[in-house]
């Protein structure tokens, strides 16, 4: 004990040395700097090669063009007045950043086999801030799938809500998701460690998480069980605030407020953990 | 004072010990040699004195601060290249620089000259603006120690720096961590295989062997004590580790080392 306030003390003398205790606004600004950091570098690489964003349009022009066109015709599902595809168009988006996002966790595990997660976890940067770049990153990377999903959606005639809060409304939703959804699957990869393991649990948790959501038919379709898997799905609430901000005439089901407080409650709470977790992937 | 202290330090895996009760003081601007077979605890070492590992027992100090405790503190002290490739290949050398610069605090009007400095020390000012995926093995070492004592830390933990270099990379490697010595007094601590590495860098060497420090001193009194005339280091490794040959690493980090050699050469 001694031997430790001495220690402490004697290090004082050392100008790199810093205070022990940061007073809280510092360690806030601290903080939020770093996150900029960790996710200006993410941006950085993105900037050096784009070809990752072109390849993430085939799989909702996919969804739109084979799956969307056919069930518009069939008229099989009853959305309430509003052309299948309309319907069809919150629900890719919301599907495609999920995608995206559910298979972050390989760059972290491809960033541990390396030792660029070591060099990250020694460096004076808070965990949370961490975590929490990255989780940005994955959010300004899946801005890319609106853009996507807003030029599939004009070319085949959806009727979308051009109102300037409603855009920056669908923005905040998809960035939020993204980083949810990466944040996830960031704990995941802290849990399984290897590739292998990962590419698994990825895949089969991808599907039920997007069947038991409101993505491809509304809520008073499923089964009662179904509903109450999708009710703690945050997909669905992903799902229904894009609905109500893209399309014109949409009435939400939770409104609008209470999607935005779950999608932020749950992206909070995941980071939480991701924060205590991410040190114990070099472990 | 010393730069790096630890009493008893100590870590078990389950039923493994895989460091146990590692004593060492090093002092300032020493440079402090890890040796051992694969397996010896090394990596572990280097790990719980890098804040990444908490110690099942036992104590460590880095400048004086309790590297459980103070974590935070300690890694504004330390820097670290870690055995394998730790910069990031899709970004340029400058921009890998630059984010360090900014985790590390460097306030941004010293950015800019601190940024040129350290890539002229290590030979990649004209390198600078290329990604990094098209570095040779040898300029990725070198940037991994310029990035990693941009901040000027007092003790570099530096592991296998030179592994899978060819030999004019790996001298190149070694003048920079003299000039490192020479200009700024930075306290080393590395792990290696390489005997001529140990041999020319370090003033002390330990080597470890199933956990334990079995013997450290400086290289001619540890070539002196073999009781052998003119043996070298290779020699002494052997008296002091030699009936470990089946004892050593397991698939995993035998695969692991061979990917970062080719990763590097």
């Amino acid at each position: 004990m001694r031997l430790q306030e001495e220690g402490a003390r004697r290090g004082g003398w050392d100008s790199a040395t810093p205070a022990t205790r940061l007073s809280l606004t510092a360690s806030v600004a601290g903080f939020v700097k770093k996150t900029f950091a960790i996710a200006e570098l993410e941006v950085r690489k993105l900037r050096h090669d784009f070809t990752e964003l072109i390849t993430r349009a085939a799989q909702p022009a996919l969804w739109f063009v084979l799956f969307g066109e056919v069930m518009t015709r069939a008229r099989a599902i009853p959305t309430g007045g509003v052309a299948y595809r309309d319907f069809l168009a919150p629900g890719i988006l919301a599907q495609s950043v999920l995608f995206v996002a559910i298979f972050y966790g390989i760059g972290i595990i491809w960033e541990r086999d390396l030792g660029i997660t070591n060099k990250f976890l020694v460096s004076p940067t808070p965990r949370g801030a961490l975590v929490l770049g990255k989780a940005l990153s994955a959010g300004v990377r899946s801005l890319s799938q609106a853009l996507i999903v807003y030029t599939l959606a004009l070319l085949l005639g959806v009727k979308l809500n051009w109102r300037p809060l409603a855009l920056l409304g669908v923005l905040a939703v998809v960035v939020v998701g993204a980083a949810l959804f990466s944040t996830f699957s960031l704990i995941i990869a802290c849990l399984v460690k290897t590739r292998e393991r990962f590419m698994g649990i990825g895949q089969v948790l991808t599907m039920p998480l997007f069947f038991a959501s409101n993505a491809i038919y509304p809520l008073d379709l499923m089964p009662g069980w179904l509903r109450a898997i999708s009710a703690v799905n945050p997909l669905t609430y992903e799902v229904d605030a894009l609905r109500s901000l893209m399309i014109g005439d949409w009435q939400s089901s939770f409104g609008v407020g209470v999607d935005f407080a779950v999608l932020i409650v749950a992206t909070v709470v995941l980071i939480t953990v991701g924060a205590r977790l991410y040190p114990r992937v070099v472990v | 004072m010393n730069v790096l202290e630890t009493t008893a330090l100590t870590r078990r895996f389950g039923k493994l010990t895989a460091v146990d009760a590692l004593t060492v003081a090093v002092g300032p601007g020493e440079a402090f040699g890890l040796l051992g077979p694969n397996g010896a605890g090394k990596t572990t070492a280097i790990k719980m004195l890098t804040t990444l590992l908490p110690p099942t027992s036992g104590k460590a100090f880095i400048a004086g601060l309790d590297v459980n405790r103070h974590a935070p503190a300690v890694r504004r002290l330390i820097g670290y290249v870690p055995q394998m490739v730790s910069v990031d290949g899709s970004l340029t050398g400058y921009e890998n620089l630059l984010i360090f610069a900014k985790l590390y605090d460097i306030p941004a009007r010293e950015r800019g000259p601190r940024l040129s400095e350290a890539l002229k020390m290590v030979g990649l000012t004209e390198a600078a603006d290329k990604l990094v995926r098209q570095y040779s093995g040898g300029m990725i070492r070198r940037l991994e120690i310029a990035q990693s004592t941009l901040h000027r830390p007092r003790l570099l933990f530096l592991d296998e720096p030179t592994v899978g270099l060819d030999p004019l990379a790996r001298q190149a490697v070694w003048n920079h961590i003299e000039r490192l010595r020479a200009d700024y007094g930075t306290t080393i601590l590395l792990t290696t295989h390489d005997m001529e590495e140990a041999d020319q860098l370090c003033d002390r060497i330990a080597i470890m062997h199933l956990g334990k420090v079995v013997v450290a001193d400086t290289p001619a009194r540890l070539k002196a004590s073999v009781g052998k005339p003119g043996a070298t280091l290779g020699e002494v490794f052997i008296h002091y580790a030699g009936d470990s040959l089946e004892s050593g690493s397991s698939y995993r980090e035998t695969s692991r080392g061979r990917r970062t050699a080719r990763r590097l050469g």
